[in-house]
């Protein structure tokens, strides 16, 4: 038996009757059912029923959920596709929070992937365990299970019923999950592909949410981490040379704790540590290593770099004698992940085991690096998930569950750690910049002829700042993936060519910034490339943008998210730039394409140009996704409209600043994000697939939408930005050339 | 010892008279609704109202509050329907608009949503969508949520209830 599991038990208790708000993730009223499964250090074996699904006496039902309620309202979409399922009603169903002692092991909540993985697992055990369920009531009431029929979890043959509850009530279904089991035929879905409302939406208005910065634990000290304001070279970590304790000697119980490079202060009272954090005087040695903003792209491009050709079909060189053809380089920035409120977590570091409340997308994977760190088998680390701010993607909710972890083992204390502002926008892992070039022809009908692209970026961050700065590990990259270099998937693959030439130059990231994926990675700055260079043949020929990628598109789904979002937007066909103009305040619109991993994205944007001012508005952004199944079309259109959103400010306001020592861009001024007054018309398009699965409706938007502003300013102006955010200066410059 | 009144209730705190309100309200009185977000008065998130004015508590000291009224989150309802004179519910007008359009996302940041919204529905019954971006510009979201609570405060107006001064009959805005 493994000796972790009832110490948890026994520390759980005590947090309740303590009136802490340890586990409580929704407040659901079935809770305290779900509760009922013992906390064993998992993951709970996939290949049973029970793993997934528990049937309680009052006829509710606990989804055992292994996806992170991001805001995104998996939560409820799994729920809603369990449901259905089951034939049981929303008010029913029930899940409860990710924990490595409670919930299955689905992977981590990754590239859109709830839905697109999570649905047909949850849904086929939901299938099979209403096809145990019928068998159960067949017997019970005599019926062959086609004369059944159920009704919010009761079974009935005409003339008796029998209840969910009363076939299984908190008893164990002990059945193999085949996946075999029937699934109900789309057609007849009453819940699925329905805008059923979130469970945790009335909690986040009323305030009664927690969040994983309201948790607290027993006797537990708060913590701060210490470290130079804003992070240098990857490789260079944080080096300390000196660090005068005596500094902070007058703050009531404010200590150092302290391992290798890793700095860190602890105190009973939250303040305290705050003034602790900021008035500890350490001596860092800071290399001046990195390019900073002014050299980083020459530096990419001439350093030495991995090659490796991605596609190479036919034969491109038709592109120097095509009728018409375009070369097109531009480069996008270092962007922030930087959540609205800085990550947090708790850790309790104790003889007998370790608990982890933090905001990992992963929990697993997080249970892992802790044991790593702690020296610990990972069946003694238990990991809970407690959502916090947004996130979009690997922001630092690794590196403070580290360091939550490393400071409760050196404070000996259950430890509360909250990065400050500075410590998430100066020690994110940034989406990595990027230099693309594309070059695409047409013959003289507009027939695609030839694609090429070729891109060069760094690969994301394996090793975290806590475990680097406390234990010395080398920082190292992510070994080769798809979604972080140059691939067929985002590049290319809406049209049709017989010749394509795919190539990635992979920059040795270790002498550049912190690197992972941000929502949509990479995928912005491909398109606002690629979709350029398309624009820029079309325009050549004198055609209407959104015709022209018509005709060189033969996949429905493109063409739907194109046209949805042409649609949408009343697009008229004309000429590029008809009527463009570098004088006065003019007007523009754009038209582009994108995706990120399965998904489709389209999107037409409407902008604004003071040409005197450099100033660009963004008046109306509309985006189409094709997502397959839509299980819940308001989810979905809350994320088309984030996305928009969040596109509108990457390529207007948002740039990781750097010089040779470090990162600058440390608060809201200094990395700036979209305001209301800023904040576009938005018009969500969904096009739902009822017979196809899910495929992820998180990213795809992002991409379409910077192309389409990116040719809206084209449009407006008749000149091409080569550079985002479209701050003034990049503004006039351009217009000037 | 400095004592502030929260939510219409009198509170003693020996925490210095530096500590930043938002620090009491999270620590010593667990609440939820003011939450850290950046520490500088840069993004909303601790939002709180002081006499009916919005105010950033991670900058605000204790020491400068003591006689004046500090309504949080948890207090809104009471502090919406004493201010409307109408009878206090679970939630304002502001709070259920933002459950029926679906508003929400991560949600952290819909506390200075709330209490910025709801004092600029208190002054303005009745706002355009140039006054509501103006007044909630200092309000920040990461998830992109502003189109949302736009439409949510402009039918939250179309339900505020004020008192006729003429009549004393309550009317929609």
């Amino acid at each position: 038996m493994n000796k972790s599991a009832p110490l948890f038990a026994i520390k759980r208790r005590d947090l309740l009757k303590a009136g802490g708000a340890l586990i409580v993730n929704f407040g659901f009223p079935a809770f305290a059912s779900a509760q009922s499964r013992t906390p064993v250090a998992g993951p709970p074996d996939p290949e049973q029923i029970d793993s997934w699904i528990a049937i309680h006496q009052d006829n509710t039902v606990t989804v055992y959920i292994g996806f992170a309620e991001l805001g995104q309202g998996c939560s409820t979409a799994l729920l809603q596709v369990a449901a259905e399922e089951l034939d049981l009603a929303m008010h029913q169903v029930f899940t409860t929070g990710l924990d490595t002692h409670i919930t299955p092991n689905q992977g981590g909540t990754y590239s859109s992937s709830a839905m697109r993985r999570g649905g047909p697992q949850v849904q086929r055990a939901a299938a099979e365990a209403r096809q145990a369920l019928l068998q159960m009531a067949s017997r019970q009431l005599r019926s062959p299970i086609d004369a059944l029929q159920v009704t919010e979890g009761v079974v009935t043959n005409g003339s008796a019923s029998v209840s969910y509850g009363e076939l299984i009530g908190d008893q164990r279904f002990d059945i193999a999950f085949t996946g075999t089991a029937p699934l109900k035929d789309p057609s007849t879905y009453k819940l699925v592909a329905s805008s059923v409302p979130r469970n945790d939406i009335p909690l986040k208005a009323s305030g009664t949410y927690h969040y994983v910065q309201h948790q607290r634990l027993p006797g537990m000290l708060h913590g701060r981490i210490v470290r130079p304001r804003g992070q240098g070279a990857y490789k260079d970590g944080i080096k300390v040379l000196n660090i005068n304790e005596a500094s902070i000697a007058g703050i009531p119980g404010a200590r150092v704790v302290r391992q290798n490079d890793f700095v860190g202060v602890v105190a009973e009272r939250e303040w305290d540590v705050v003034k602790a954090a900021q008035q500890l005087e350490v001596t860092w040695e800071l290399p001046d290593n990195l390019p900073g903003n002014d050299d980083l792209f020459r530096k990419m491009e001439t350093g030495m770099t991995n090659e490796r050709v991605a596609v190479d079909e036919g034969d491109v060189s038709i592109f120097s004698d095509a009728f018409v053809n375009s070369e097109f380089k531009a480069t996008g920035p270092y962007q922030a992940h930087v959540p609205f409120a800085p990550n947090c977590a708790l850790a309790d570091v104790s003889g007998d085991g370790v608990l982890v409340m933090c905001s990992t997308q992963d929990v697993y994977n997080t249970r892992t690096s802790i044991a790593n760190l702690l020296g610990l088998e990972t069946e003694n680390v238990r990991v809970q998930y407690h959502e916090g701010a947004g996130t979009f993607g690997h922001s630092c909710w690794d590196d403070v569950a580290q360091a939550a972890a490393l400071m409760s083992s050196l404070a000996e204390s259950p430890v509360r750690v909250q990065f400050m502002r500075w410590d998430e926008h100066g020690w994110d892992t940034y989406g990595p910049a990027h230099i693309g070039k594309a070059k695409v022809s047409a013959d003289s009908e507009g027939k695609l002829l030839s694609y090429e692209y070729e891109g060069w970026q760094h690969h994301w961050s394996l090793i975290e700042t806590s475990e680097q700065s406390a234990k010395g590990t080398p920082a190292a990259e992510w070994p080769p993936f798809p979604a972080q270099q140059i691939n067929p998937l985002t590049l290319g693959s809406m049209y049709d060519t017989d010749n394509r030439y795919l190539l990635n130059h992979h920059v040795p990231g270790l002498d550049y910034l912190k690197g992972a994926w941000l929502r949509s990675p990479l995928d912005l700055s491909f398109a606002f490339v690629s979709e350029q260079a398309m624009d820029d043949l079309a325009y050549q020929l004198g055609m209407d943008a959104r015709e022209f990628r018509r005709q060189n598109m033969s996949n429905y789904h493109w063409l739907d998210v194109l046209n949805g979002a042409a649609e949408a937007a009343n697009w008229e066909a004309r000429p590029i730039a008809a009527n463009a103009s570098t004088q006065g305040v003019v007007r523009g619109r754009g038209i582009g394409v994108g995706t990120h991993l399965a998904s489709y994205g389209g999107a037409v944007a409407e902008i604004e140009v003071n040409t005197e001012t450099g100033e660009v508005r963004i008046l109306h952004l509309y985006g189409a996704i094709d997502a397959g199944l839509v299980v819940n079309t308001s989810n979905v259109e809350n994320q088309i409209i984030g996305q928009l959103v969040q596109t509108a400010s990457r390529m207007l306001y948002e740039e990781v600043t750097f010089n040779q020592t470090g990162v600058t861009s440390l608060d809201w001024n200094s990395y700036p994000i979209i305001r209301f007054e800023q904040c576009p018309e938005v018009t969500p398009v969904i096009v739902q697939r009822l017979d196809e699965t899910p495929s992820g409706a998180g990213e795809e938007v992002m991409a379409a939408a910077a192309a389409a502003i990116a040719n809206a300013f084209f449009d407006a102006t008749g000149k091409r930005m080569t550079m985002y955010p479209f701050t003034h200066e990049r503004v006039l410059a351009a217009l000037s050339d | 010892m400095p004592e502030l009144t929260i939510n219409g209730a009198a509170i003693s705190t020996d925490a210095a008279a530096d500590t930043p309100l938002l620090y009491v309200l999270t620590d010593e009185l667990q609440l939820q609704g003011a939450r850290y977000g950046c520490g500088l008065a840069q993004c909303g998130s601790c939002s709180v109202l002081v006499d009916g004015v919005e105010i950033r508590s991670c900058i605000t000291p204790i020491g400068s509050l003591e006689g004046k009224q500090i309504t949080t989150l948890e207090g809104l309802a009471s502090y919406y329907a004493a201010a409307t004179g109408t009878d206090q519910q679970a939630s304002t007008p502001l709070q259920d608009a933002l459950v029926e359009e679906q508003a929400i996302q991560c949600g952290y940041c819909f506390n200075g949503m709330m209490i910025k919204g709801t004092e600029l529905l208190l002054s303005n019954p009745a706002p355009t969508d140039a006054e509501i971006r103006q007044a909630m510009n200092g309000h920040l979201c990461r998830c992109g949520t502003y189109p949302k609570i736009i439409s949510a405060i402009k039918k939250a107006a179309s339900k505020t209830v004020v008192v006729n001064a003429m009549t004393g009959k309550e009317e929609l805005a």
